[in-house]
């Protein structure tokens, strides 16, 4: 039996015909009743399941998904792992998410394909060397590492970028984050789906939330076509399903859920090793480890849970890829898809405690929450653990939309949206 | 590219209208408690559906409310 991931295992297994290896997660019986319940079954929901169970010994514990496993924006994202952010706040989280990466394949026994190859932000004019500055003290400050690069540093690093006399948007400089990563995104949903199952987590896939059930003002479980599920309480990562969620338990959320899409070209030899991203382009582009040029970009312009994007966006996505890399012109496009987001007025995530006693939130990532999937699970986690903050989530609590005290990176870290 | 109504000009690109917001809210009273008005300001019902929402026609900056679905993004009766 092959339960650990090895190379002496593939060899064994190779050598007696890859009949020992078992099933990567269980597809148990639902119990009627658990200590606690995540529903969403995408990055951060199985992430807050392993961690329950690994951090805070919570081990009868279930996961639900209405579809399946890292099926939303888990495995539609384009995967950069970044901490470029303004605010200590947002430091504080998304560092804690990207030190968390840095170990995890070995702690999953799984390879996430973490490749540390830097991110790079690109200014295109003066004012974005004003503001490239800025967010570089600001991260230095803030213990993150970051370097400032001039334009023959970010021409070096990235020998195909535009830079002839025809050049439209002449590159001024960029900000270098070298721990910057990106990762197979499935592989981190299937990561922590099975070491929450070998914890003993339940993991329930096609079974989608109906109703949450209310007693006495209090979650107490949700409705699903598997019968009524109990919990003492219910932890819910949905992103761009949180305001129809939130519906059913009886209160708003200050999110909008927009469609953000990505595409990949065909496989090509190595040619661009860091994420580059291009705010006044709109235009973030990586090479995947197959060689693909993964694209993405800006938010579609109106609100939609399509799943789809629109031809607006993507043709405005490419026209400034192509500006950026003329090479690129000959690639022919593979795929194209969109994932539903859900975005904040100040463009950070919420997490805490929601209006409805015994229902803990994890949303509004928005367009940045792959980045964030072991610190939105390790503090999910211990949201319900305890039933208190931890010191990180706090300032993310939803009580910062009434009492104004907003994390602003939509302004501060020139979020596009 | 889609084509949008404007209730001034017709059918026209969608790249020249730009939403505005939802529907039918409310301001409440200046009396009211902080938490209503971070709701009037900040919460969304962000409909999975048919959707009533602000809209404006960029060019003639015409606003008007616009009945869509937010699923398939048919657009459906336009008032002003």
């Amino acid at each position: 039996m092959a339960r650990r991931y090895s190379a002496l295992a593939l060899v064994r297994e190779g050598i007696t015909g890859h009949k020992g290896w078992v099933r990567a997660w269980e597809a148990p019986e639902p119990r009627r009743r658990y200590d606690v319940l995540v529903i969403g079954g995408g990055g951060h929901g199985l992430a807050t399941a392993y961690y329950l169970a690994r951090t805070h010994g919570i081990t009868n514990v279930a996961v639900i998904e209405r579809g399946w496993l890292g099926g939303g924006n888990t495995g539609r994202n384009t995967t950069a792992i970044r901490s470029n952010y303004f605010y200590p706040e947002s430091a504080a989280l998304y560092d804690l998410g990207l030190r968390l990466y840095e170990g995890l394949s070995r702690e999953l026994n799984y390879n996430l394909m973490v490749s540390q190859r830097g991110n790079l932000q690109l200014a295109h004019s003066l004012h974005d060397v004003d503001m490239g500055a800025r967010l570089v003290n600001a991260m230095q400050i803030n213990g993150i590492d970051a370097r400032w690069l001039g334009p023959e540093e970010v021409h070096s690093l990235v020998p195909i970028l535009n830079r002839g006399p025809a050049a439209r948007y002449r590159v001024h400089g960029g900000i270098f984050q070298p721990r910057g990563a990106t990762a197979r995104h499935d592989a981190v949903a299937w990561g922590y789906a099975r070491a929450a199952s070998r914890l003993g987590v339940h993991i329930l896939q096609g079974c989608a939330v109906q109703d949450i059930l209310i007693e006495g003002g209090r979650c107490v479980g949700v409705r699903t076509p598997l019968g009524e599920i109990r919990a003492e309480r219910v932890g819910m990562a949905v992103a761009g399903a949180s305001p129809a969620l939130a519906a059913m338990a009886g209160f708003r959320l200050p999110i909008s859920s927009y469609t953000l899409q990505a595409c990949v070209s065909e496989p090509v030899k190595p040619v661009l090793n860091t994420t580059l991203i291009s705010p006044p382009l709109g235009t973030y582009v990586s090479q995947s480890g197959k060689g693909e040029i993964v694209i993405g970009g800006a938010l579609d312009r109106m609100p939609s849970y399509a799943q789809r994007g629109n031809l607006p966006v993507l043709s405005q996505v490419l026209s400034g890829l192509l500006e950026m890399f003329p090479d690129f012109r000959q690639l022919r496009l593979m795929r194209q898809w969109g994932g539903t987001v859900d975005v904040t007025p100040d463009s950070s995530p919420i997490l805490g405690p929601s209006p409805l006693p015994g229902l803990f939130l994890n949303c509004g990532w928005g367009t940045g929450g792959f980045k964030a999937i072991p610190a939105g699970g390790t503090l999910l986690a211990h949201l319900l653990a305890h039933g208190s903050h931890h010191p990180i989530s706090r300032p993310f609590d939803l009580d910062r939309f009434t009492t104004g005290r907003l994390i602003d990176e939509g302004a501060a870290a020139g979020i596009a949206h | 590219m889609q084509s949008f109504p404007c209730p001034f000009c017709g059918p026209r690109p969608e790249t020249e209208f730009r939403h505005d917001g939802e529907a039918g809210k409310l301001r409440p009273a200046l009396s009211c408690t902080d938490t209503e008005w971070s709701l009037y300001l900040r919460a969304r019902t962000a409909a999975r559906g048919p959707s009533r929402e602000i809209w404006t026609h960029l060019p003639c900056m015409e606003t008007f409310v616009l009945q869509r679905d937010t699923l398939s993004h048919r657009v459906g009766e336009v008032a002003p």
